[in-house]
């Protein structure tokens, strides 16, 4: 299973953070910090494997983005890349070329995608249309109450 | 009250901050407003603030005081409330919170909404950081939707029920019934998670796993439908259809025929077609292969498959793609131990990949090339070894050091290479080498005994070019000290031997004592080798001088040792020959891992002449001399009690002698002498790991009534042996054999020739001393053999 996912710019700003285990909030911190230390250290062409205590990590770059999870040492390494990827053209899909503003600006709806995505640090969904049809869906429900509601200004949204 | 800014805005706001302290005023601004819009419970704008608050928890600012608005949000009728409540349970509110077990009521309801995409978010959240608690209150609403004909909810409901029974695993069995018909599904989603849920309860319960084999038909159908079924636009990622589900698949044959013939049987061949038809030229094709080459070596597999695997990692290692380079280490490095020789097939890629780039593909090529080491390619591999330990980051040289001591112990072809191979170490990582090798390198010289006058030579000039790397200046010192008058001498037979005085030798030592390199520790070493000279050199008032000096050393340990070293000088003199003699061979003890036999390849050793053999410490000479004399015989040569120093204690080692002894056929014992109520009987140990020494132990008994006191046992052998002994174990063997005297002796026998032993007994009974003189022949013939 996957423990975490990280998502941090080139400077190392967290965009995004998925635990799938009950980590302490120091030691998430510091996780963080690990990940970023070591991610943003390494050398350009090199391989997007490493260890840490026991766990792999894998790291994929995209644009000024870090995607990053930390997965069982049983894991398979190249298929995580393919999950790292996957999740990138679901947000790109539902964003429309996505940047990394967009995932700053709307970092519930990336949460959202993520979890229709991933559930328990496991795949739950392969199927690219099923998933963003689920995703739409759940967003006509929230317009809905919007629209449905007897207030007259926006209910906190966005 | 103004209604609180919105989300973007705030986050627009946020990032206009140029300093830290700038953001943080910000924050702090808003964080309050928050605060207090919390407390008068306004519903309208509080999903609003709760995802402002989870924005700013993500800049690392605390959050806690929203937990509570969380719940609430959850508990509210709203799908928009609802949606941001679980997030920001899932952020806050982990199971380490108080407040956690207060969410249960509200998802056990939200299971059961009417709207799927709730019942959705009820289940993501249990399934995420649902604690223990939760889970057992919960399990049965999982278990029901985990039937549901739903395929949105069946998927998730899988999910979730492998996250309870992680959490408690007593609770696998409820979700047995439910699993009955997962396979048959069509949609991948709930496919994927049911195969999921299957490995982990296999993987949790062999009885589960004998249950669910049965199912390897099934799933070898589904697999075979996903390789063969055409273009599937839903599923296809470059050209193959859903990799995710045949990874997991995959995976989940690998559990179920390991260690079962049959299953394996059965998914021989589409574990061969799986291995021939993917498409390589894109990574998930390779993540297919990678998965199948892990199952086909994990199961009971044929050898023709297992060839087929090793030889797609064999292909991988030379991909351009670095991470399937990585991978494929990654894999040899595991199969190297059962499938030794198809690993070694590949053994001259594997070495190149020592020279890649890459920090974390050098480090796997390091490990694999270790594990490849054998006596067969040692002499190449090593100097491949040596080669990347002069070139690599430091990073690696402690472990790259390390390795190449260890394969050298094992493998040596022969003592001169051993040495020099060590030398090599010494120079060129000499400051990341472990500070335990020194020791160890220290016993390996001392037990090379026809190396000693090669060894120092080679160390002496190697101190002469550099004294910054501690470990070799340490070995480099202990051994002048202990053969520096092999060095003086000139008596280097393998290379040319080179002229130093004995001035010029001192001259170093000392240098290394006053120079800012040198640690504490190698200036003890370097004081105990210039003391140690006094006994081999003729300069013994510069040496006595030197001493002197560092008895006032602010350094503590210097300090105490040049004083009793000083001691020696003056008060103690007469035994300081004595006590700074050679050391003699130390008892091998390996530092950790296996006993291993010591592979020499066949290369012939020079033979050990008897004349360098170790002198051992004398006592006064009349005693030998009486031996002599009274055996007559010539050819003996006579060796007095010893106290050998206490061996390198080590766990591991114990328990290698142990071992070692266990392994091979008892030796059974025999009666050396038996006369006049004195019993003495031998036993014997092979000492491990040289074959070459025997370990007698005396027990001697005495049946009369008076107990024989002053007890002596003297042994003497012939001149081809070496013997030792050491303390007995008292100078009293008790009356009427209440008790026994032990006393442990030592026989080297190099040429193993016939064991035979004169011994001389003394002791005093009933007021009168007695003496006696016998000879031992009876040796059992495994003993010297």
């Amino acid at each position: 299973m996957m423990h975490f996912l990280l998502l941090f710019s080139r400077q190392g700003k967290l965009r995004l953070q998925k635990w799938f285990t009950p980590v302490p909030e120091r030691e998430k911190k510091k996780i963080v910090r690990d990940m970023t230390t070591m991610v943003l250290g390494r050398k350009p062409r090199s391989c997007n494997f490493l260890h840490w205590k026991d766990l792999k990590i894998v790291y994929k770059k995209y644009a000024s983005l870090y995607f990053c999870c930390g997965l069982d040492a049983e894991e398979n390494e190249l298929l995580a890349l393919e999950v790292l990827h996957r999740y990138v053209e679901l947000l790109d899909k539902y964003f429309g070329n996505v940047c990394e503003l967009d995932i700053i600006f709307n970092f519930e709806k990336a949460y959202f995608i993520l979890d229709e995505f991933l559930l328990g640090g496991e795949v739950q969904e392969t199927s690219k249309q099923v998933l963003s049809r689920s995703i739409e869906a759940s967003d006509m429900l929230q317009e809905a109450e919007i629209d449905n509601s007897d207030y007259d200004l926006e209910l906190g949204w966005p | 009250m103004p209604a609180p800014i919105r989300l973007r805005e705030l986050i627009r706001t946020i990032r206009t901050a140029r300093t830290q302290a700038e953001e943080r005023e910000m924050i702090q601004k808003e964080c309050a407003a928050i605060r207090s819009s919390f407390r008068e419970e306004d519903n309208t704008y509080r999903c609003r603030n709760v995802a402002k608050l989870l924005y700013m928890h993500m800049l690392g600012y605390p959050a806690h005081f929203g937990q509570l608005e969380c719940l609430k949000l959850i508990a509210s009728q709203k799908f928009t409330d609802k949606r941001i409540g679980y997030l920001g349970a899932m952020l806050l509110l982990d199971e380490r919170q108080d407040v956690h077990l207060l969410m249960t009521n509200c998802i056990k309801n939200d299971l059961n909404h009417s709207t799927q995409y709730v019942q959705g978010l009820a289940l993501c959240t249990l399934g995420c950081m649902g604690s223990s608690e939760m889970c057992r209150d919960l399990a049965g609403e999982v278990e029901k939707l985990l039937k549901t004909s739903n395929s949105y909810l069946r998927k998730k409901a899988a999910l979730c029920a492998v996250h309870v029974i992680r959490k408690v695993p007593e609770l696998m069995e409820m979700f047995l019934p439910a699993t009955k018909n997962l396979l048959s599904e069509k949609n991948h989603g709930v496919l994927h998670t049911s195969v999921v849920l299957l490995t982990e309860m296999c993987e949790r319960s062999p009885d589960m796993l004998l249950h669910f084999r049965k199912l390897v038909p099934q799933l070898v159908r589904i697999l075979k439908n996903l390789i063969m079924s055409g273009y599937s636009p839903e599923h296809d990622v470059s050209g193959i259809s859903d990799p995710f589900l045949q990874v997991r698949i995959l995976r989940l044959l690998r559990i179920l025929g390991r260690s079962d013939d049959d299953s394996s049987e059965a998914m021989n061949d589409i574990l061969a077609q799986v291995a021939t038809n993917t498409e390589t030229s894109k990574n998930v094709g390779n993540a297919i292969l990678y998965e199948t080459v892990l199952t086909i070596m994990d199961i009971k597999s044929e050898s023709g498959l297992r060839v087929l695997a090793i030889n797609i990692l064999g292909r991988f290692l030379l991909n351009n793609d670095k991470n399937i380079r990585y991978v494929a280490l990654t894999s040899l490095l595991k199969t190297v131990q059962t499938d030794h020789n198809a690993v070694q097939r590949h053994r001259s890629t594997i070495v190149d990949c020592l020279k890649d780039l890459d920090v974390s593909i050098k480090r796997r090529a390091m490990e694999l090339s270790f594990a490849l080491v054998n006596g067969n390619n040692i002499r190449g591999m090593m100097k491949e070894l040596l080669y990347f330990l002069d070139s690599c980051d430091p990073e690696f040289k402690a472990d790259c050091a390390s390795g190449v001591f260890l394969a050298a112990e094992k493998y040596a072809p022969s003592k001169r290479w051993h040495i020099d191979t060590i030398m090599r170490v010494l120079t060129t990582a000499g400051s990341y080498v472990r500070d335990d090798s020194v020791p160890n390198l220290i016993q390996l010289i001392t037990n090379s005994v026809e190396m000693h006058a090669y060894t120092v030579q080679r160390l002496y000039k190697a101190l002469l070019d550099d004294i910054s790397q501690q470990p070799l200046v340490q070995v480099s010192s202990w051994c002048i000290g202990e053969y520096g008058d092999l060095l003086v001498s000139g008596q280097c037979e393998e290379e040319e031997p080179i002229q130093v005085t004995e001035d010029e030798v001192l001259d170093v030592l000392e240098g290394l004592l006053v120079s800012n390199l040198s640690t504490p520790v190698t200036r003890g070493y370097s004081l105990t080798a210039i003391m140690k000279l006094s006994t081999r050199f003729s300069s013994v008032n510069r040496i006595k001088k030197v001493v002197s000096i560092y008895g006032s050393s602010i350094d503590v340990e210097l300090q105490q040792r040049a004083v009793e070293y000083n001691a020696l000088f003056k008060k103690y003199d007469h035994m300081r020959s004595a006590l700074l003699e050679r050391m003699p061979i130390m008892e091998k003890t390996a530092s950790n891992g296996p006993t291993e036999i010591v592979q020499t390849n066949g290369e012939t050793e020079p033979s050990v002449p008897d004349t360098k053999l170790p002198p051992l410490i004398t006592q006064p000479a009349n005693q030998a001399n009486d031996l002599l004399d009274l055996l007559g015989g010539n050819d003996v040569v006579p060796v007095i009690q010893t106290t050998l120093p206490t061996k390198p204690a080590s766990a591991g080692g114990e328990l290698l002698d142990l071992l070692g002894d266990l392994s091979l056929s008892a030796i059974p014992p025999m009666t050396a002498y038996n006369k006049n109520g004195l019993k003495i009987e031998f036993t014997f140990e092979r000492a491990n790991p040289n074959p070459n020494i025997a370990v007698i132990t005396i027990h001697a008994t005495n049946t009369t009534e008076a107990d024989m006191t002053e007890f002596v046992f003297q042994a003497a052998v012939p001149k081809t042996f070496q013997l030792q002994l050491l303390s007995p174990s008292s100078n009293i063997v008790p009356a009427l054999n209440q008790g026994s005297v032990t006393q442990v002796i030592r026989v080297l026998n190099p040429q193993k020739q016939q064991l035979r032993m004169r011994v001389k007994l003394t002791y005093t009974h009933k007021g009168s001393p007695v003496q006696d003189l016998a000879e031992v022949n009876n040796f059992p013939p495994q003993s010297w053999q």
